[in-house]
């Protein structure tokens, strides 16, 4: 009763408080956001030479489209270097493990950081979370070193090169350890909140800890796995920096943004083909955001406010 | 024919691919339940064990490999020669800075970091306020988080379209800029080769899609706060902006800190935006596509360190920062 009251008051201020000006001012703020990106997609879907003749809000007044723009882009490769359709591919061969890897790894860890006794715990969770501090650029030289050469102490081979360079998996395994510090401060965040008496119940009754994980931390973590997931996914797939390093700039193995960053510095001036490729790469992204987004929003704030 | 031909072999390349994703995501599945089956077989006491082997050690392994070894031989190589080979003492660091052309690129780093968190942020809190009082504000935040998920490069290329020139009179322009320059009544110019302005633009692109974070997580801190609050202030007749100003903005004062730190590091780090508007021409370089360039085209592993260890420096009182926050956050709980 006292709630229902309490509650007819909020509505009242929340009523007083809302002003058109605001509503307008905000969504005028929205559509001015959106404008750069309707231009791309605009733009891709126009012939040649009408994006380089007129301005792309004239198709209001001689509306003109086509898309050959995109059958051009993705289809049509040029001399050594494939088309996007390919690069595409490459995306996907690259985004899968290094999501799916990550994701494993953190959730064992963040496991037994939350529920495991002994020493150090503190220190580790700490420790994992302050080495979010070290910029990616910190590792790059080393790790290429690594993956390129092993790793020798003097004449002795302390781990082989294993000859993985020019392949898929110094990618996914360089995602995979940049990933990790926020992938297991975020699982952890969410499973030590698992309420103790659910754990010490399933442990009575005779659970191991193998067992434990399988049957409840595994099932109730999906949704904060979920919203990890769709971090990384998208961290990933927009990344340019990690493939352009440990992918050495080999065409079957570079991904979309590395050949639309190269397409920017070569072919500049090609807005025909530039803004169809940009599209592509975007829509997948864009898509995952838009289906997933509360998952994405509870994970960001499980990222940096209290929770 | 020949197309056809070209067809065909893209496509077998595409499978061929993407067999091996799906053979690699299922060998990865295979070890890891083979590793759990196994494990849950061994005796009580081996178990005590053995959890740490499975669960812990992975993680511990790759973070050591990954991260924190490289660290410390970033920092050793940071004191040698181009390949690593001879001490060098602090020349690395001497070099970054005395010559111009690095000076310049600490300068604009500098801008980057005073620039593009406050305008996010600042941003973000005005969206947050005037989203709270809207009935339905579900479109509208969609709309302005949604840069978000596009990449650095793919919005790169967006506002690289918006900023196009045309050099030829004669011809319209295409780029909304300078179209809206001309509108207004200026004559447009050659926007991404005009240093100091080409910075700032860069800018934009990043604070346009920052700012949809900065408001996401403002607006639920503005939520967060107590009705009753809110309500006290109104009663003693604050008007919006005083209570913007007296409640609203103390009481979310560690929330805004947290955006802006957060902002200012990945500001710190900026690299794609730039590699895809100008390359790190036109005076518009950064710390970070310069170590790329030093370490991967120069091929200068001394100085490419040494930058990477600038960098980390800047990072390091921003995190530490948030570290302490966390700590508290916890001792309160």
């Amino acid at each position: 009763m006292a709630k229902a009251i309490n509650k007819g008051k909020v509505e009242a201020v929340k009523s007083h408080l809302s002003s058109p000006w605001a509503s307008f001012v905000a969504i005028l703020i929205a559509v001015l956001w959106t404008i750069p990106t309707f231009g791309l997609f605009v733009t891709s879907l126009r012939p040649q030479t009408g994006i380089n003749s007129s301005g792309w809000w004239t198709v209001l007044t001689k509306p003109e489209f086509t898309l050959e723009n995109y059958s051009r882009v993705l289809f049509e490769g040029r001399g050594a270097t494939p088309p996007l359709s390919q690069y595409f591919v490459n995306t996907f061969a690259i985004v899968i493990p290094s999501t799916i890897i990550p994701i494993t790894i953190a959730i064992f860890a963040a496991y037994a950081i939350a529920w495991f006794d002994f020493k150090g715990r503190n220190f580790i969770f700490f420790g994992i979370f302050a080495l979010q501090v070290i910029p990616l650029q910190m590792s790059l030289i080393p790790l290429l070193q690594l993956f390129s050469g092993g790793l020798h102490i003097g004449s002795v081979t302390v781990i082989p090169s294993f000859g993985i360079t020019g392949t898929f998996i110094p990618i996914w395994l360089a995602h995979t350890m940049f990933g990790l510090p926020l992938a297991i401060f975020l699982l952890h965040n969410f499973i030590a909140q698992l309420p103790r008496e659910l754990m010490e119940a399933a442990r009575v009754d005779g659970a191991d800890y193998f067992k434990l994980f399988r049957q409840i931390v595994l099932p109730l973590s999906i949704p904060a796995i979920a919203s990890f997931a769709i971090f990384q996914f998208l961290w990933v797939w927009n990344d340019l920096l990690v493939a352009l390093t440990f992918g050495g700039g080999k065409r079957d193995i570079a991904p979309l943004m590395v050949r639309l960053a190269e397409m920017t510095g070569t072919r500049g001036g090609d807005w025909e083909l530039l803004t169809a490729g940009a599209f592509v790469s975007i829509l997948v992204p864009v898509a995952v955001f838009f289906a997933l987004q509360r998952y994405f929003v509870r994970g960001l704030l499980a990222g940096s406010v209290k929770g | 024919m020949l197309e056809l031909a070209a067809r065909q072999s893209q496509l077998e390349q595409a499978a061929s691919k993407l067999t091996g994703l799906v053979i690699t995501v299922i060998v990865f599945a295979i070890v890891v339940s083979l590793a759990f089956y196994l494990a849950e077989r061994t005796s009580e006491r081996v178990q005590r064990l053995v959890k740490y082997l499975l669960f812990l050690a992975p993680a511990l392994i790759f973070l050591f490999i990954g991260l924190i070894a490289p660290a410390i031989r970033t920092l050793y190589l940071s004191f040698r020669d181009a390949r690593g080979d001879n001490f060098v003492g602090l020349e690395n660091y001497v070099w970054a800075f005395t010559q111009p052309e690095i000076l310049q690129i600490l300068r604009n780093t500098g801008i980057w970091m005073l620039v593009a968190p406050i305008a996010s942020t600042a941003l973000g809190l005005t969206i947050a306020v005037l989203t709270d009082r809207m009935k339905r504000p579900g479109l509208v935040k969609s709309l302005i988080f949604m840069p978000m998920a596009i990449s650095f490069v793919g919005a790169g290329i967006i506002w690289k379209f918006v900023y196009q020139f045309q050099p030829n009179d004669r011809v319209a322009e295409i780029g909304l800029l300078s179209q809206i320059a001309e509108w207004l009544g200026f004559v447009p110019t050659n926007w991404i080769l005009t240093a100091p302005l080409n910075t700032f633009l860069l800018i934009v692109v990043f604070v346009w899609i920052q700012t949809g974070f900065a408001m996401v997580i403002l607006s639920a801190a503005i939520k967060a706060i107590p009705e009753e609050i809110l309500e006290a202030s109104m009663l003693d007749g604050a008007s919006g902006w005083k209570r913007f100003g007296r409640v609203t903005v103390p009481m979310i004062r560690g929330t805004i800190i947290v955006v802006l730190s957060t902002i200012t590091i990945g500001a710190l780090k900026v690299f794609d935006i730039i590699r895809t508007m100008t390359g790190g021409n036109f005076k518009t370089s950064v710390i970070a596509n310069e170590m790329y360039n030093q370490s991967f085209r120069a091929l200068n592993y001394g100085t490419g360190s040494a930058l990477a260890i600038i960098l980390f420096l800047g990072v390091i009182p921003l995190v530490a920062y948030n570290v302490m926050h966390l700590r508290r956050e916890r001792s309160e709980r």
